[in-house]
């Protein structure tokens, strides 16, 4: 096979940009960098390596004493690692952010109208643009939110969109998540580390803060409460200090200085929601839930979960407690309705989509299926409703006998996946062990829906660290960058 | 605040305190074992923590390392030093955010520092130097607790973790101790070795301050005297019942409510404010000293009810 081209966001070179003009790309031939990287390529020239290794180091023993940790289930000692953090920042610039911003938002408004619609009139199978099966029938549709009518009609209240870029001006939406999008945290403390270690790095760079995001969830969170007449009380619901992602959860409420609870701190009696406090049971409105729909109200879903509370989701359609995300979102950030979101956009909001989605073979149709089974070597095949980068299979760095083992599960069924291009993920400048050389990235905005939609500027670019990976999920050796978007 | 912080408070301080404890108690038996040829001692110490029949289970002839190992290093035994650890720092995992930085990385730092420790141990641990660096560790968590929490509810759960497993630990020393040492038919302040009395001083530090404070040899009924009644030792039991019945008053004022909790560390600190030695002693001390530890197991219990199920 012919040595792929990878856009690099530093230096330039690769991928197939259209609007990027003769000069401009011989300039890059000779080794300048895009221009907002021209002063962290200047940067990188002047500092040792030694000096970044020591910077290295130093900011591993930042987050390894703070205890922010990245459980990743199946990790050989138990869990409890750090994420690796690489120390060069991704730079957007302003017009990029503009543009992606313009289409998150976008994109969100559609997710957020499409989830209302889903579970009332279903308007969208009604006018032809989506078989009904397609909601009726996903496995993460919960009958009990049907009919349920939330403050401001929004569903996904907080949504991670990942996105990848292949040149200069094309980005692809790889997909959605609007069930419990984690990863925030890490958003906010890479850029407090960074200033740490680089403030003189800062000095020359007008880089716009994000450190308003806690603020701007809050206030999302207290605009959601049903009890609109009453000083709303706010909670934080985590499964425990075993999840994943508990550092995150603990971040987030100590930033927004709100209670950190587990579903035995909680009871509900007559469809109120209390917490256990000290000086007795205190009332609860709006509830930043971190646990899956399935383990959230044993009496609704599954029954042995000691994670939920008991009696959560009759008090949701009282109207008597909020939880965010909404429950059921899972029907929209599958793999098989992502296919869909475009014309979501054009169906509720009458617009073109901004962003693209990349071009995505549905393996339950005989012609698509016939197409992937052919080209197996070439395609990543993903399971529709896998995540953290497992169940996948990534053809051109895959083994004959696994790439031979995924025909047999797609012939067994194919319904369960979908296949796209292995897409040519743009690098980024990464300092690994022989020095500074270019990975592949991602990045993660986040976008907040209440009673308007926000999104901070930039979000989690994560990196595999693996020469040649394109697999960046923390849960398969991926890190993380700071992400700046630079001012005007 | 929620209860189940209050909860996790409460016990992270009870069990940093038991690591703490364990280790002077180990401390002192090792000493004493270089100084005499019985084994009756460090037979004596899992039984101070009511352990003796599963110490026995698990080593059926047993060694003094085996002892050591038990009590310190080995995580099948949940009041071993390693597991207070391990529990104290995940009661503060979950509170993390009701921490303060200071408390939370001495914690984690102890933590992380063990979890190095256990991994290059295999036979030849240097339990001395374990000891030692329990104690420090517990030492500097306890001083984190002290110097930067703020003083409102949540400091008050930790003391009372603290106070309590404080004087459940010396309550439990003196009366294995008390009776080890004491064969049977032998009259108090009888000819017993003056090393072994040291040896129950020394396991809650106050070996100096009895020298200090009677300027007199070692006499049974004044380590005893010393060990319950004295209001200004740390570690004795009406000093930390004090403590107990403050903090729960302090809670009462907080909360605007007094419950059975507060009532019946009342009940406790007067019962040993007004008690005197020589009648404990005409009663029985082992009498005395059993009724104050289901007293003290119960008040644990009502402190429980009261604030930490909610």
């Amino acid at each position: 096979m012919a040595q792929r081209q990878f856009f690099d966001e530093m230096s330039g070179l690769g991928g197939q940009s259209q609007t990027q003009g003769q000069g401009q790309r011989q300039a890059q031939q000779q080794g300048q960098a895009r221009p907002p990287y021209r002063r962290i390529a200047e940067w990188l020239r002047q500092t040792p390596e030694e000096q970044l290794a020591n910077k290295r180091r130093e900011a591993e023993a930042l987050y390894r004493r703070h205890g922010i940790t990245f459980g990743a289930y199946g990790s050989a000692d138990g869990h409890e690692t750090t994420i690796p953090f690489d120390l060069i920042p991704r730079v957007l610039t302003q017009e990029e952010w503009r543009f992606l911003e313009r289409g998150l938002i976008q994109r969100t408004r559609a997710l957020n109208a499409f989830l209302n619609d889903a579970y009332h009139q279903r308007d969208i199978c009604r006018a032809g643009k989506m078989p009904e099966n397609q909601i009726l029938l996903n496995e993460q549709f919960v009958g009990l939110a049907q009919g349920l009518t939330l403050p401001g009609d929004v569903h996904a209240h907080i949504a991670g969109i990942d996105l990848v870029r292949v040149s200069a001006d094309e980005f692809y939406v790889l997909e959605d998540n609007v069930r419990t999008p984690s990863g925030v945290s890490y958003m906010l403390e890479n850029r407090e580390v960074m200033m740490r270690l680089f403030p003189d790095l800062f000095q020359r760079h007008s880089v716009l803060p994000v450190g308003r995001y806690t603020e701007e969830l809050l206030n999302m969170l207290r605009a959601v409460s049903f009890n609109g007449d009453r000083e709303p009380t706010v909670i934080l619901l985590t499964p425990g200090q075993y999840n994943s992602a508990y550092f995150e959860h603990a971040f987030l409420a100590d930033e927004m200085g709100i209670e950190l609870v587990e579903g035995s701190d909680l009871f509900v009696d007559d469809c109120r929601v209390y917490m256990r406090t000290t000086r007795g049971p205190k009332r609860v409105d709006v509830i930043y839930r971190r646990v899956d729909d399935a383990y959230l109200d044993p009496l609704a879903f599954n029954p042995e979960s000691l994670l939920g509370v008991a009696g959560l989701v009759a008090a949701v359609r009282a109207g008597q407690v909020n939880v965010v995300n909404a429950l059921g979102n899972g029907i929209a950030d599958d793999k098989s309705t992502y296919l869909y979101v475009p014309d979501m956009v054009r169906f509720y909001l009458g617009e073109e989509p901004i962003l693209k989605n990349v071009p995505t073979w549905r393996c339950d149709k005989s012609d698509d299926l016939k197409y992937v089974l052919e080209h197996l070597g070439e395609l990543v095949v993903k399971e529709i409703h896998g995540s953290g980068g497992k169940g996948m299979l990534v053809g051109p760095t895959s083994t004959k006998a696994e790439i031979e083992e995924f025909r047999g599960l797609l012939r067994d069924r194919p319904a369960n996946y979908i296949a796209q291009p292995t897409l040519a993920l743009s690098t980024c400048p990464t300092l690994v062990e022989r020095g500074v050389a270019p990975r592949h990235v991602d990045l993660r905005p986040f976008v907040l829906s209440g009673k308007e939609t926000v999104v901070m500027p930039g979000g989690l670019t994560r990196v595999a660290l693996k020469d040649g990976s394109l697999v960046v999920n923390s849960s398969q050796g991926g890190g993380t960058k700071d992400t700046w978007v630079l001012g005007a | 605040m929620l209860s189940s912080t209050a909860k996790n408070l409460y016990w992270m301080a009870r069990y940093i305190q038991r690591a703490e404890n364990t280790a002077r108690v180990l401390e002192a038996t090792n000493r004493m074992a270089l100084l005499s040829n019985s084994d009756r001692e460090w037979r004596s110490v899992p039984l101070i923590y009511g352990l003796d029949a599963d110490f026995a289970e698990r080593h059926p002839s047993p060694t003094m390392r085996d002892m050591l190992h038990y009590l310190t290093i080995d995580e099948a035994n949940p009041s071993s030093v390693a597991s207070c650890f391990r529990a104290a720092r995940n009661n503060a995992r979950d509170e993390r955010n009701n921490l303060t930085i200071d408390l939370w990385e001495s914690l984690n730092g102890t933590w992380l520092e063990l979890q190095g420790m256990m991994r290059g141990i295999g036979d030849g641990i240097d339990f001395r130097q374990f000891l030692d660096w329990t104690k420090k560790q517990a030492v500097m968590a306890t001083g984190a607790a002290q110097s930067t929490l703020l003083r409102d509810d949540a400091y008050n759960f930790v003391m009372l973790g603290l106070q309590v497993e404080r004087a459940d630990n010396t309550a439990r020393i003196l009366d294995v101790k008390y009776h080890i040492l004491l064969p049977k038919g032998e009259r108090v302040g009888g000819s017993l070795d003056y090393y072994q009395w040291a040896e129950v001083l020394s396991c809650i530090g106050a070996y100096r301050t009895y020298r200090r404070v009677y300027s007199s040899k070692i006499e049974p009924w004044r380590v005893a005297e010393l060990m319950i009644l004295r209001h200004d030792l740390p570690r004795s039991l009406l000093f930390c019942l004090g403590q107990v019945d403050r903090n729960l008053g302090e809670l009462a004022e907080l909360y605007g409510a007094r419950g059975e909790a507060t009532r019946l560390a009342g009940k406790l600190y007067s019962k040993l404010r007004y008690a005197r030695i020589d009648t404990i002693f005409q009663d029985g001390l082992h009498e005395y000293l059993s009724d104050f530890i289901r007293g003290n197991a119960r008040l644990s219990e009502e402190i429980s009810r009261q604030f930490l199920m909610g």
